[in-house]
């Protein structure tokens, strides 16, 4: 590391040189398939410069989180490189420190302990860490909770231990992984001030921060530069924003608007458009495949009540309006997006999720009504239909699970394929399409979906 | 930032209390110290007889007079802490070897699993003539066997615990120590040992309670047709059943009650309350350990005391421990000589292992033939049938009994504990008197073996089955009675299910239990008369007398062979499903 920490934590402003200090070349990591490698991200091209802060953006999936572990050097990557000072990494990043969603402090030491951790890895006396840790605590505004153990906090005092843990060693950039997204709205919004304070102030002992969020508004407030990655078929860097407006940000100003709408619009934006660039891939909606459409994870209670949500809202409305009105995240909302729209009972236009014909008669219908359209939006979706067309030609209408999950295994983690099966239960029992046993794992044909499914 | 959270007054005040502190001292303090002043010396003079020159070919003799009972009681918990340290110490260095390389790891998990299996007091007299022979002439022989049959039956338990807790360690705390390059001596000691600190401690009392029958089974024994006896409050009472003095095995038995309750009492329960704080939550727990005796500690200022000269001490090591390096893994490794390197640990492994069973099979065939499988095959059927009576008949008395008590809290308050130490009070110290019963009533040993069996086995299922009923949520059980459930089909729809997870752990430890001492149980004696069933746990305890080393490897082999198969066609399934189907 060439700072040295037993220095009196840096008043001067940190030098925006534009040195860069992180750098992603060509990035890949892919986890073991059944036959092959299944890429989580693809080809990341990533550069972070000395003052800046990069926001990394995207739905749960698309590896954001991996991607800042290889950054840190805690995970390998399967091809590319990952570079510190135009180093490759061999082992964990010596110029980093992370921040941790779920805080990660140990509970059985105090405060002061915590934070001392990274200066005890390095070896400094007893004294000087004090002195150190002294000095960070009172900037994060801790003092006071030294002789504290962790569970006596509030979770926004846990992560302000994390934060000094972290600045303490004087990093080159700072990680954060998700640091806000374990608060309730009020904490996270006042750290999340404080923090942005301290950076503009000068005072922030570290020259760079990443932060990986799935909040979109987050990553406008803070960042320099939001990277937004794409989830399917992997991980890879869709758009880039820059973000010029002076800080303190006013989330009322029309700049500030415009861009979250921007943003929203990328990541809204559908997969199978990006999905059909790709070669080897054709994913036009007359041959979607399970392989190429998978599920997103929402369930059958989720759908109904967003679109009956809309139903009041004449089926139609601003998707960050609706996101705000239900004061839930992208993560929440836009896989119950996706899959309305994969089920054709909502399209996103725009800025707008606007419900179909078909949407609206499922969102206004009784249970047994609505249990019959949502069956025939469900028999147009490639593995819920592979299910109900395998049965129906299974003499005894019975196959164990097991067999779609190597059918599935060629084109997802194994992981990925126990969510798909999932929300392909939750589904098709829902529509009484098929029911499914989890003791002996096995899938039955209803009595009423016997008869051959309407092509779609 | 805002600084409005300091409290300003805790600043000025916290030092100026402390050195209040130190400077008074309190009538706490000098119990406390005089505490440990005493301890030592009892270690100091009980320790002092360990090492007496001492010779196999004489008959220790052991005396009966209640007045040496203290001090005998004093060496056998000396032996018992001597084999506790010794198991953590092999938890620590065998478990972190297993977690830590991915080659070792597949050799000593499976032979741990291996080792939990095999009956410990079969190999008794092997490890009785090899210490013999590493400290001739002296009583450091077979005390060292001693110690070593009781580690043997604690150290597998805390090392297969010991190993889960470092492999299950929090994604976030692997990376906080990689991410922050933590030492790997700060990554034992401040997050991994941390991590594991609670199960190592209730694995460690489980397994203590274990070792009393180990302890009370080792003190005297008859090997290739020696007798040995260290003083030591199990072979007080081995004479004592010899000389069929009734009154010197109740003095024994009132001692190792005592023993069992006060070991719990100043040992065990401050600890439990103790490592609490090594609990991984984030929030203040609800139902803490409480003891006694740790309030009395924390009192005083001991504590802080020792704190102080520790922590240059430990900042020291710590800084002398920076040669082992740094926690950090290297992030691509060389898949052909990673390879190699498999094949070449997997070649040496394997080789050593196939020429070991080489070797056996031919002292097999060359002393009785392979043919010594046979009988001992035949005989475990009769054990193994014994053993599953135990288990039926302990889970149709007890099971009913447990739930009634775990639904009561008032009832649990006072039976857990009691229970508890039933568990731990070794069950073999009983068997003169249910010898004497036999005797008197001309019980068949056959059938009243099993009742030996049972009397240690039978605790586990009582004990667990009120830890599942306890466990069941309060608003299940009101929600049968909203709804009407009662009898037969609240034991089918909750009860059963409810405690089945538990239960199932419960019946694990019971069966293991009653193979362990069928070895014990199938053969008794008292004041000079001796029963025999017919069964493989006499066989061993035959072979073991006799000093007959082909059939003792033939019997212990089988014997582990029907523990092995009961686990894994029986056990392991239903625990499967419990995990599966029935956790809460």
């Amino acid at each position: 590391m060439a700072q040295r920490a037993t220095r009196a934590l840096p008043a001067t402003a940190r030098a925006a040189d534009g040195e860069v200090l992180l750098a992603a070349r060509n990035l890949t990591k892919s986890y073991a398939g059944a036959d092959k490698q299944l890429p989580v991200l693809a080809d990341i091209d990533l550069e972070v410069r000395a003052g800046e802060i990069v926001a990394l953006l995207g739905k749960s999936g698309c590896g954001k989180s991996t991607l800042l572990r290889c950054l840190a050097g805690l995970i390998p990557p399967t091809s590319g490189t990952a570079l510190y000072r135009g180093e490759p990494l061999t082992g964990a990043n010596p110029g980093t420190a992370m921040v941790f969603q779920t805080f990660a402090l140990l509970p059985w030491l105090t405060v002061q302990q915590n934070v001392e951790l990274g200066l005890e890895a390095r070896g400094l006396p007893a004294a000087e860490r004090a002195t150190a840790a002294g000095q960070a605590i009172d900037l994060i505004g801790l003092d006071g909770f030294e002789t504290a153990y962790p569970k006596e906090l509030s979770g926004g005092m846990r992560q302000r231990v994390g934060f000094a843990r972290a600045l303490v060693t004087e990093p080159d950039v700072l990680m954060m992984d998700e640091p806000f997204s374990a608060l309730d709205v009020l904490t996270a919004e006042n750290l999340r001030g404080e923090l942005m304070e301290l950076w503009e102030s000068g005072e922030f002992p570290t020259r760079a921060v990443v932060i990986v969020t799935h909040n979109i508004e987050e990553a406008v407030l803070m960042a320099d530069r939001v990277v937004i990655l794409g989830a399917r078929p992997f991980g890879s860097i869709r758009a880039t924003f820059d973000v010029p407006l002076p800080r303190p940000r006013d989330r009322n100003a029309p700049q500030f608007g415009a861009l979250i709408d921007a943003v929203y619009q990328v990541m809204t934006g559908r997969e199978k458009d990006t999905a059909g660039h790709l070669p080897g891939r054709p994913a036009t909606p007359a041959r979607r495949t399970p392989a190429n459409t998978p599920l997103p994870r929402a369930g059958v209670d989720g759908l109904s009540g967003l679109a009956e949500i809309l139903i009041q809202h004449d089926n139609r409305r601003d998707l960050a309006d609706l996101a705000d009105e239900l004061g839930l995240e992208v993560d929440d909302l836009l896989p119950l997006v996706d899959a309305l729209d994969l089920l054709g009972l909502a399209m996103v236009t725009g800025n707008d999720l606007a419900l179909t014909a078909r949407g609206s008669a499922f969102g206004r219908a009784d249970v047994q009504r609505s249990k019959q359209i949502f069956a025939t939006a469900a028999l147009e979706i490639p593995l819920v239909r592979l299910i109900v067309t395998s049965l129906q030609i299974t003499p005894a209408r019975t196959l164990r699970a097991g067999f779609f999950r190597d059918l599935l295994a060629h084109h997802y983690t194994s992981e990925q394929v126990t969510r798909q099966l999932e929300t392909a239960t939750d589904w098709g029992r829902y529509a009484e399409l098929y029911s499914y046993d989890a003791g002996p794992e096995e899938y039955r044909l209803d009595a009423t979906a016997a008869a051959p499914p309407p092509a779609g | 930032m805002t600084l409005s959270t300091r409290p300003p007054a805790v600043r000025t005040s916290l030092p100026a209390r402390m050195a209040g502190r130190l400077t008074r001292l309190t009538w706490i303090d000098l119990v406390v110290a005089a505490a440990v002043l005493v301890v030592l010396y009892v270690i100091l003079r009980v320790g002092a007889g360990t090492a007496v020159s001492f010779n196999p070919a004489r008959v220790t003799r052991v005396s009966t007079d209640p007045a040496d009972l203290p001090y005998y009681a004093a060496r056998s918990l000396l032996r018992m802490f001597a084999a506790l340290a010794l198991s953590v110490a092999f938890t620590l260095v065998y478990a972190y070897a297993a977690a830590r390389s991915r080659r070792l790891e597949r050799v000593l998990i499976p032979a741990l699993d291996i080792l939990q299996s095999v009956p410990v007091l079969g190999f008794l007299s092997v490890a009785v003539t090899g210490f013999i022979a590493l400290f001739p002439g002296s009583s450091l022989g077979p005390e060292c066997a001693s110690v070593f049959a009781i580690f043997t039956s604690q150290a597998w338990n805390m090392t297969f615990g010991f190993y889960h807790s470092l492999v299950t360690l929090p994604r976030e705390l692997d990376e906080l120590s990689r991410s922050f390059g933590f030492t790997r001596w700060m990554r034992f000691w401040k997050v991994e040992l941390p991590s594991g600190a609670i199960g190592l401690v209730w694995n460690g009392m489980m397994s203590f309670g274990g070792g009393w029958f180990f302890l009370v089974a080792s003190e005297a024994i008859s090997v290739s047709g020696h007798r040995y006896a260290l003083p030591g409050i199990g072979s007080y009472a081995g004479t004592a059943i010899a000389e069929g003095d009734l009154g010197g095995v109740g003095w024994a038995v009132l001692t190792m009650a005592v023993m069992v309750v006060g070991v719990n009492f100043v040992f065990w329960r401050p600890l439990t309350a103790w490592v609490e704080k090594f609990k991984n939550e984030q929030s203040e727990a609800t139902d803490v350990q409480r003891s006694l005796v740790l309030d009395f500690l924390r009192r005083s200022h001991w504590p802080h005391a020792l704190g102080r000269l520790a922590r240059p001490a430990a900042e020291v090591l710590g800084r002398a421990a920076r040669i082992l390096g740094t926690d950090d893994r290297p992030l691509s490794v060389d898949p052909v000589r990673r390879r190699g390197g498999d094949a070449v640990f997997a070649l040496v492994a394997g080789g050593l292992i196939g020429w070991g069973l080489l070797d056996l099979l031919g002292y097999l065939r060359d002393r009785t033939g392979l043919g010594v499988f046979a009988e001992p095959l035949l005989l475990g059927l009769a054990t193994l049938a014994r053993v599953v009576v135990v288990v039926a008949v302990a889970t149709a008395v007890w099971v009913p009994v447990g739930v009634r008590i775990g639904f009561s809290p008032r009832l649990a308050r006072i039976a857990q504990p009691l229970v508890q130490v039933l568990a731990g009070f070794p069950a073999n110290f009983l068997f003169p008197l249910a010898t004497w019963f036999f005797l008197r009533t001309g019980l068949s040993i056959n059938v009243g073996g099993m009742m030996l069996m049972a009397l240690g086995a039978q605790w586990y299922i009582l004990f667990n089955t009120i830890a599942g009923a306890m466990a069941v949520p309060a608003d299940l059980r009101e929600a049968m009675d909203d709804l009407g459930v009662t009898g037969r089909l609240r034991w089918k729809r909750l009860i059963l299910p409810g405690i089945f997870p538990a239960y199932v752990t419960g019946g694990i430890t019971a069966s293991g239990g009653a193979w362990n001492a069928s070895i014990v149980s199938e053969i008794v004696t008292f004041g000079g008369t001796t029963l025999t069933a017919t069964g493989l746990g006499a066989y061993v305890a035959h072979a073991t007398e006799r000093g007959d080393y082909p059939h003792l490897i033939a019997g212990v082999a089988v014997m582990s062979l029907y523990v092995v198969g009961l686990n894994r066609l029986l056990w392991r399934p239903l625990y499967r499903l419990a995990e599966t189907r029935y956790a809460l």
